[in-house]
């Protein structure tokens, strides 16, 4: 697993509370209870500071999984 | 003459707007709501009370429409309440039928004659998260009143199309829902949040006038560059549901000012059925802290330890409100559903305030035990009693947004109970903090000094 993998792992592992095997790419928003809409904001803050980035409207309401934050992170030049 | 028993009056205006395209008129919408509740209510004169699970859609809105018609005293819960909290609820008051938010009745007792108040229609939880057995009873003519006075300062019509961002069982989420049926507004419903792209296409493209939220809400929409986004229909943006903070409340009501749009910060409780007061927008600006005036067909008025009242400006006193959305008092078990209007109209809120030289109020501290997390009611008592059920030796406090447990025990680990508050009462970890104690801070009378813990275990 590559670095910033293993970082947006255990970002989104500390932000919805829940243990790191839980996180798959599959994980989607609203697809278990932890992961709601105040445990997204945490997430977004996290990774804003955690990569130094400042995330759009669009990507914010776009992170709808796992996956598609590697997506979005990866437009930022954030490599995977 | 309510909201709900003459939706018919709207006709073929659309009622009930959703994301998928669908929509249903007025009428249909009545229709709905009778046929869920006709054939079965027909030979009941005073069934026992129903549940309805609620979620933003049109099932259980069609339900609580048709409880309203036919005189059906219904308790309105969250879908996703933890299982065993809302058995414990149903059980307590003896709930007959529930209604699942997926529009299928289930028949948890056999039905019969109930002895309830002929005037309730509708039961509350005080402190809906945690599935309290405090509820709030209120009649239909709570629920118009209410409805009748936002209005009228918000100035509602046909015209307005309020998208539903905040749950239908939830007193303020509800009034949202209430109010615009009563002028034959469409409701955009939705139960998707803020933070989705699936909320801003609907918003978009049924070109929502108006939403509203919790401090959450907007702490949210800040961070999510709210001053950026196009929405060039949304012309009204309302907030209650706990203190907005003071530099929150100048920036969107600097923004709303720029976009010409009103934004309303408002003040209310579930005891009140929804809204006690409200900040004219075109003050809010100077009146950044206040929680505003009454609203229309309400009165205020701060009263002191003695019952005086108090009419000297900046004087602080028990907030108090008069109003026909008063509920009519409390339940705390099956026997309580019978009582009758206990409240009078008269409602002390367990807010402590302060007038200012216009007449405007300002909160400054509560007399009752909850904090307010993500703008729900968390009942301080109600959690550290069920963690004494649970075999904990804790005491429980906090502040808004925070949620504070103290624990004695060597064989209790502070993460795991947190984890587990978190998973039951679906409350983010950022606002739960539990830490291992020796002891708590009695008072000579052997009581918990609840703000001393607060204050020893704030950081």
């Amino acid at each position: 697993m590559s670095d910033n993998n293993d970082k947006l792992h255990q970002v989104f592992a500390d932000s919805l509370n829940i243990d790191r095997k839980r996180i798959t790419d599959s994980l989607g928003y609203n697809t278990i209870p932890e992961w709601d809409s105040v445990a997204h904001m945490a997430l977004i803050a996290a990774l804003e500071n955690d990569f130094d980035i400042m995330l759009d409207t669009d990507d914010i309401v776009d992170m709808s999984s796992v996956a598609k934050a590697r997506e979005i992170l990866s437009k930022y030049d954030v490599q995977f | 003459m309510t909201f709900a028993t003459e939706l018919e009056r709207f006709g073929d205006r659309v009622a009930v707007q959703l994301a998928s395209g669908e929509a249903y008129s007025y009428r249909e919408l009545a229709l709905r709501a009778d046929s869920l509740f006709a054939p079965k209510y027909s030979g009941l004169v005073t069934p026992n009370p129903i549940a309805i699970e609620c979620s933003n859609a049109i099932a259980p809105l069609a339900a609580y429409l048709g409880a309203l018609r036919h005189r059906v005293p219904a308790l309105l819960i969250d879908s996703d309440l933890d299982e065993p909290l809302r058995e414990q609820l149903f059980a307590r008051y003896d709930i007959g039928n529930v209604f699942r938010a997926t529009g299928s009745w289930h028949q948890r007792a056999p039905d019969q004659h109930s002895k309830a108040n002929t005037d309730l229609a509708l039961l509350l939880s005080t402190s809906g998260s945690t599935g309290g057995p405090k509820l709030v009873r209120l009649s239909l003519d709570n629920l118009q009143a209410n409805a009748e006075a936002i209005a009228k300062y918000l100035q509602l019509s046909t015209d307005d199309r309020p998208i539903t961002s905040l749950p239908m069982h939830y007193s303020y989420g509800l009034s949202v829902i209430n109010s615009h049926l009563l002028v034959g507004a469409p409701l955009l419903l939705t139960p998707e949040s803020v933070t989705t792209r699936g909320f801003w296409n609907f918003f978009k493209e049924f070109g929502a006038t108006s939403f509203s939220g919790v401090p959450t809400t907007y702490a949210m929409l800040k961070q999510m560059r709210f001053e950026r986004m196009d929405l060039p229909s949304l012309r009204v943006m309302t907030q209650a549901g706990g203190r907005l903070a003071p530099d929150l409340v100048k920036w969107f009501g600097e923004l709303a000012k720029v976009r010409q749009q009103r934004f309303f910060v408002m003040y209310g409780q579930t005891e009140a059925t929804a809204r006690i007061s409200y900040v004219p927008p075109e003050h809010l600006l100077d009146k950044l802290e206040s929680i505003g005036i009454a609203i229309p067909g309400g009165a205020l008025e701060l009263i002191g330890e003695g019952g005086e009242p108090i009419a000297e400006p900046d004087s602080v006193g028990e907030l108090c409100y008069t109003g026909p959305n008063v509920m009519m008092g409390y339940a705390l078990g099956p026997d309580d559903l019978a009582l009758p209007d206990m409240q009078h109209g008269r409602l002390r809120t367990g807010d402590l305030a302060k007038r200012d030289r216009d007449g405007y109020f300002y909160i400054v501290g509560r007399l009752k035990r909850f904090i307010k997390v993500f703008g729900n009611r968390i009942g301080l008592d109600e959690i550290e009693h069920q963690l004494r059920e649970d075999g904990f030796d804790a005491a429980v406090t906090g502040k808004d947004d925070l949620l504070v447990v103290a624990v004695r025990g060597e064989d209790v680990s502070p993460d795991d109970l947190a984890h587990r508050l978190s998973a039951r009462y679906r409350i983010h970890k950022s606002a739960i903090r539990v830490r291992s104690v020796a002891s708590f801070p009695l008072s000579s009378s052997g009581k918990v000094l609840y703000m001393d813990l607060l204050n020893e275990l704030r950081e």
